[in-house]
């Protein structure tokens, strides 16, 4: 840990991390990161009840269908995390 | 003696080196021990420019907040400047040994033995175990040996007894009278803890014991000697020397030597070589010092008397005694006797013959003949004679100039190689093997193992913090490498360390804590051990030691589980040594806690219906008191099983069970306060009927429970039974038990307050025998009992009314004794507060003015408080009654303002402070500023708690009748104020400025100008007071006068003062030009202030800076206006060379963006926010905070979708570096606004199977 995060908040990254997992780091991949991108847009349109309604006219189907799919989607939102290179 | 040569030779080589390196001056030395030894690294590199850096704390940072009054920021008037608050913070302050403040009960932990490992059913599977290992069995086949010879000793002892009564035909033995300890009891105060009363006078006491020899179960730490012989076997199981004494004290101890059973309980118990040392109880001998080491029983050789006692039985331990070996330093050794042997070993090195060698080398080789010593020579042995041996000087001695011996040693301890720390006397037993300069890899790997973990216990306990904490990160990192095993074995005898200190106690609790994290289940072997070194701590004095004890246990029971805590501790729990049963239970509770009391419940069930052993029984009730004490209301689920458990103890055979059951249920019935009435249903009955059978102690602790019970109850059914109690209370109120007493006043207090308790019943039926027995001078002596009559009576004043209560005891206040009036006067004040004076007639009122008067006349003692309050309180309820007394009680207040007495003059002026708002509502003005002149001319008063005093009742004089009424007029009065704006103490300058501050709010006008700027310099320096309350009010005070005065003149000496050196003065600068700024509004402020950055002077120019920041932190929403005036200044901060520059820009920048969001400043911020952004690279910790916060204050003036933007560039960045301080921004962006930034994210291109999309998005309607 650097001198410099003594002082603020990210010196406690790791108890971050455990608290929020959107949070990234400098290792993230693109996969990693869009996965997080799209759990937190899929939370967001089931919590703003008006999106969810929305989304649900644009797709004519009822809302708890929406909130319902958005749940499910939330599960691998991205597909299968791609084959690590490198190993 | 070989053993020390070498070691005197090293210190005398390490000294040779130390007085070199200080003779040295091209190097810098510094006493490391005072001044610690840090390195530079520890410093910081740069400065914070705001105190906000003090406060980590975000949430102290409110800026947008509406500003009621002036303040200044939170910080500066939170933690201002301050000189080290005291020696003790910085080391200066004598560690103090934990066993020095400990009582003979608690140091009763150094008699418990560390036990050897147990068997863990867990990881051994079906295997049957070892037979070496100690199962549960074998634990509790031990404690049934124990108990039985326990018995039968008593009954050997008993039986021998009534033999001696028999053949003596003697009187009783007198039973003196013992001090008990509360621990005995219960925690609670007012705990049953009964005093013992004289067997001979009643047989209260001693009727309901159906078991008189069981009394002395619970021993009594501070007793003096032993009541009757038959009592003494329990404790003398362990010869301890301070119990010599007491069998000498007791003839009929004295009278059976020979047989008596301690000695051979002593050796027939199976585990002697696990005793631990046994200490003496009474005095602190300095053998007390012994450290306790595990598995080496050392009686010392005061401790013969054990051999005295055992006539024909080898004593332990002998062995060792027989050979006293002081060269050896593995023994147990007290610190005193090391330092003792080393300086015996010191000066008989000097002064031992010559040897043949060095008589040769001294002598020529030829003309001398060695001669044989004659056949009768005897050389001399006895050092005294040596001494008296006449001396045969060879001619006249002339003066030698002495030679200085560079090498000599002065007794400094030795020096522990490879970097550790300075290790104490008493530590050489334990990391003696340190000292030993073997080559590492020499040792087999378990040997090098156990070093490394005392090296790096010893960086623990004695090391300094930095040692420390890399120290204790490795244990835990390593704990599961090391083991179990060999970590616990070096800790825990540290712990029974008799010399041990708080600190070091605390610091090794938290290696234990931290290591029982990592070690988890292979805990259980050792979870006994842990737990006699853990369980004292559950009953220290210190409330965190308890905390701390507690903390340790609850892991400790979640990392080895229910069964095996159970399995630990159940042979305690009818151990036969109280001191072990009550920390059982206490540890037991907290297991409750921990692991929650449904898991608990069965167990503790079949504990509480033991049929073996009523021990059990009595643990397992105390368990439940301690589980309600312990965790309070949240028993409230478990209530109705656990009084089921426990309800049957109200009839049990013993007494102690009785009582301790009936405490239990007041723990119980507080803790669930004021729910859980029919949880008791079923003990209301035996309760009921409990207390028409029993006296004394038992009577004691079911009136307490009864008395936590009633409050729970409904109107009707509290009425009933408080009526049925009420006549055992009555009847108990002359008891002349104290602590009877206290319960009962507890008891009346609880039903006296409950709903249903009707007024004309409680001035019948209680007050007459209620005033008859309690008031009375004797209860104002003890303190407890003081205030709890105070209490109760006040109690019963909500009941019944004022005049009722006041009426009784008004005539007392002229009492002749003093401590009596003060209970009477306490009393009268708290009553009058609570309910008022309206039922007061006239003639009560003329009475207890009267004797208020008098009693704050004849007051002699220090405790000034109480009279004061008292006569406040009356007067002010009292209003404007009191205007036919108030030239009397001036008069009184004028004589006692003339007194020698300091003490008496500052009362006199604190209770014009007081009584100024009656003396107001009953238009006695010009009483008052005759009291003002009179204070006035007070104001060259000497004593500053007087002067204080004063000057606070001339404030509260010019705040009843405002500054125009004034007399002496503001304008004469001021002068006078200004020099003692100087005072120091800060009960002068708070109560000077507050004044002060008054006249400059409410009478500038008065005053000229002049006046006021030369307070406006002595306020400065005020803004550094230590005390909160002073730093507001300067504060307030500088807001106050620049508004009186205008702007222009203020800022201008302010502006001057940011270019003295003191960097305290300017910040206090730069706070009062913020103030000024925001109550003159900022546009007089920051023409002066901008012009002023052109100064080049780097110390100006960050005044200028902090001040601006403070300033837009204050003026929060005013900021829009300026925000663009200010912009070009802040660029040029932002591009400075200057670390501190930038920091501090970006604080203002911070401020100015939080003020402004959502006002339509964002072209600014943009623009401000291009010119922080490249400062995120910055690694100084104060820069990259203050950076960090800016961009965080533009998250919320700009959206977080403007500085995701800026973000993106670096989050994929190449260079790991740039990548992770983008990462650092985007994870505070992320956790400030997380569902703000859905809407903003990238769009990511699909990559083979894995879609980024997010159509949901794209969608419309």
């Amino acid at each position: 840990m650097q001198a410099s995060d003594r002082f603020n908040i990210n010196s406690q990254l790791e108890h971050l991390q455990a608290k929020y997992v959107g949070t990234g780091h400098a290792d993230l991949n693109r996969f990693e990161w869009a996965v997080n991108i799209q759990r937190d847009s899929y939370a967001s349109y089931i919590g703003h009840y008006p999106l969810l309604a929305y989304v649900g006219i644009a797709e004519n189907e009822s809302i708890g269908r929406e909130r319902y799919n958005f749940m499910q989607k939330m599960l691998l939102p991205c597909g299968l995390p791609p084959e690590k290179e490198e190993d | 003696m070989a053993s020390v040569d070498p070691e005197i030779a090293k210190t005398q080589e390490e000294r040779k080196r130390m007085e070199q390196q200080l003779a040295s001056l091209n190097s810098v030395t510094f006493d490391t021990d005072l001044y610690g030894g840090s390195d530079k690294d520890s410093y910081l590199t740069s400065i914070p420019a705001n105190e906000d850096d003090e406060n980590l704390d975000a949430m102290d940072n409110e800026v947008a907040r509406k500003l009621a009054s002036y303040t200044a920021p939170k910080s500066l008037l939170k933690d201002m400047p301050s000189a080290p608050e005291s020696d003790a913070d910085i080391g200066f302050r004598k560690p103090q040994r934990i066993i020095d403040r400990e009582d003979d009960y608690r140091r009763r932990r150094l008699n418990q033995i560390i036990s050897p490992e147990r068997h863990d059913p867990f990881s051994a599977g079906e295997k049957t175990p070892d037979p070496s290992v100690r199962t549960y069995s074998d634990v509790m086949r031990e404690e049934a040996l124990k108990r039985e010879k326990e018995e039968t000793l008593k009954a050997i002892s008993k039986k021998k007894k009534e033999e001696e009564e028999a053949a003596k035909a003697a009187p009783p033995q007198q039973q003196q009278q013992k001090r008990r300890n509360r621990w005995d009891q219960s925690q609670d105060e007012g705990g049953a803890a009964a005093a013992p009363v004289k067997k001979a006078k009643t047989s209260d006491w001693d009727m309901p014991d159906t078991t008189p020899g069981r009394w002395d179960a619970t021993p009594t730490p501070g007793r003096v000697s032993d009541a009757t012989p038959g009592r003494r076997n329990r404790w003398d199981e362990t010869p301890t020397p301070g119990r010599v004494g007491d069998s000498d004290a007791t003839p009929a101890g004295g009278a059976t030597p020979g047989a008596t059973p301690a000695g051979m309980t002593w050796d027939a118990t199976p585990k002697l070589s696990g005793m631990a040392t046994p200490t003496p109880k009474r005095q602190r001998s300095r053998w007390d010092e012994t450290p306790a080491t595990m598995g080496s029983a050392t009686p010392l050789p005061g401790a013969t008397p054990a051999a005295a006692y055992t006539p024909g039985v080898t004593p332990v331990g002998g062995i060792e005694l027989a050979t006293p070996t002081p060269g050896a330093l593995q023994g147990s050794i007290t610190p005193e006797q090391y330092n003792l042997l080393r300086w015996e070993r010191d000066i008989e090195e000097r002064n031992r013959p010559l040897t043949d060698e060095e008589l040769d080398a001294m002598f020529p080789q030829e003309g001398y003949k060695i001669l044989d010593p004659p056949a009768s020579y005897v050389p001399i042995r006895t050092p005294a004679r040596k001494l008296l041996a006449t001396p045969t000087p060879l001619g006249t001695p002339l003066y030698q100039i002495p030679e200085e011996n560079r090498g000599q040693q002065f007794d400094v301890p030795k020096e522990v190689p490879g970097g550790l720390p300075f290790m104490k006397p008493e530590d050489y037993q334990y990391f003696g093997a340190l000292l030993n300069e073997e080559n590492e890899e020499d040792l087999s790997p378990d040997e090098q193992k156990e070093r490394k973990i005392m090296k790096l216990l010893l960086k623990v306990k004695n090391g300094t913090p930095p040692q420390r904490k890399t120290a204790l990160r490795q244990l835990t990192d390593k704990a599961r490498e090391f083991g179990a095993g060999p970590l616990f074995n070096r800790i825990l005898p540290l712990l029974m360390q008799p010399t041990l200190e708080d600190q070091e106690r605390h610091l090794l609790v938290k290696v234990i804590d931290r290591v029982l994290y990592k070690l988890d289940e292979l805990v259980r072997p050792f979870v006994h051990k842990i737990l006699v070194v853990i369980e004292p701590l559950l009953i220290d004095e210190d409330y965190y030691a308890r905390v701390e004890g507690r903390e340790i246990i609850s892991n400790l029971s979640k990392a080895a589980g229910l069964a095996t805590m159970i399995a630990a501790m159940r042979p305690d729990i009818d151990n036969i040594d109280e001191y072990v049963r009550n920390t059982t239970a206490r540890a037991f509770s907290v297991v409750a806690s921990a692991l929650g009391i449904p898991a608990l419940l069965p167990f503790l069930k079949a504990v509480c219906q033991s049929k073996k052993s009523w021990q059990a029984r009595h643990t397992g009730i105390k368990i439940v008191q301690q589980i309600a004490i312990l965790i309070g209301c949240a028993v409230l689920p478990h209530l109705r099983s656990l009084v089921e458990i426990i309800e049957h103890g109200l009839n049990d055979e013993n007494q102690k069970v009785r009582t301790i059951t009936a405490l239990s249920l007041a723990a119980l019935a507080e803790a669930a306060a004021p729910y859980g009435i029919e949880s008791f249903d079923s003990v209301l009955k035996p309760l009921w009927k409990g207390i028409r059978q029993h006296r004394g102690k038992v009577l004691a602790a079911f009136l307490k429970a009864i008395g936590f019970i009633i409050p729970l109850m409904e109107a009707l059914y509290a009425s009933y039974y408080t009526k049925e109690v009420m006549l055992i209370l009555i009847r108990e109120f002359q008891s002349p038990d104290e602590e009877m007493k206290k319960i009962v006043l507890k008891v009346v207090k609880q039903c006296v307050s409950t709903e249903g308790v009707e007024a004309e019943y409680i001035r019948n039926d209680i007050l007459p025998e209620f005033f008859r027995n309690f008031w009375v001078r004797r209860m104002a002596l003890d303190r407890r009992n003081y205030k709890q009559l105070v209490e109760t009576t006040v109690e019963i004043a909500n009941k019944v009314g004022v005049a009722d209560i006041v009426g009784r005891i008004v005539e007392d206040l002229k009492d002749e004794s003093e401590p009596y009036r003060r209970m009477v006067m306490e009393t009268i004040e708290k009553v009058v507060t609570n309910l008022g004076a309206s039922d007061i007639d006239a003639r009560l009122e003329e009475l207890l003015i009267d004797g208020i008067l008098y009693a704050f006349q004849e007051q002699t003692s220090d405790d000034a408080n109480v009279m004061l309050n008292g006569f406040g309180a009356v007067v002010n309820s009292l209003g404007q009654r009191v205007k036919p007394y108030l030239p009397q009680i001036c008069g009184t207040i004028k004589w006692r303002l003339n007194n020698k007495s300091a003490k008496v003059r500052q009362q006199a002026a604190d209770l014009i402070s007081r009584i100024a708002v009656v003396m107001k509502q009953c238009h006695e003005e010009q009483l008052m500023g005759h009291l003002g002149v009179v204070l006035y001319e007070y104001l060259g008063e000497e004593y500053p708690e007087v002067l204080g005093s004063i000057l606070g009742a001339l404030k509260s004089i010019v705040n009843v009748i405002g500054m125009t009424k004034m007399t002496p007029p503001i304008k004469d009065l001021l002068p006078r104020l200004t020099p003692i704006l100087k005072n120091r103490h800060e009960k002068v300058q708070e109560n000077c400025i507050d004044l002060v501050g008054r006249i400059a709010d409410r009478g500038a006008e008065f005053v000229p100008a002049r006046e006021w700027m030369r307070i406006c310099f002595e306020l400065l320096e005020m803004l550094k007071a230590h005390k909160k309350g002073i730093r507001r009010a300067t504060v307030n005070t500088f807001g106050y006068i620049a508004k009186a005065i205008g702007p222009q003149d203020v800022l201008a000496t302010l502006l001057n003062n940011l270019k003295v050196q003191e960097r305290q003065n300017r910040v206090c600068t730069t706070v009062a030009i913020a103030i000024v700024a925001e109550t003159c509004s900022p546009f007089t402020v920051l023409p002066a202030l901008m012009n002023e950055y052109r100064v080049p002077e780097l110390n100006v120019q960050n005044g200028v800076l902090k001040s601006l920041s403070f300033l837009f932190e204050y003026i929060g929403e005013m900021g829009k206006d300026y925000i663009y005036a200010v912009t070009p200044l802040l660029e040029d901060a932002l591009m400075d060379r200057d670390l501190v520059h930038r920091q501090t820009a970006a604080s203002a920048v911070k401020h100015m963006a939080l003020g402004v969001a959502g006002l339509g400043c964002e072209d600014a911020l943009v623009h401000l926010l291009n010119y922080v952004w490249p400062n995120i690279f910055e690694t100084s910790p104060h820069v990259i905070n203050a950076v960090m916060e800016a961009i965080e204050g533009m998250r919320v003036a700009l959206g977080a979708a403007v500085v995701l933007n800026y973000c993106l560039q670096g989050l994929f960045h190449p260079a790991r570096k740039v990548r992770e301080v983008y990462w650092k921004i985007y994870n505070s962006l992320y956790i400030g606004a997380q569902d703000a930034l859905v809407a903003s994210y990238p769009a990511l291109e699909d990559e083979h199977s894995n879609v980024y999309s997010r159509p949901e998005l794209m969608m419309f309607i």
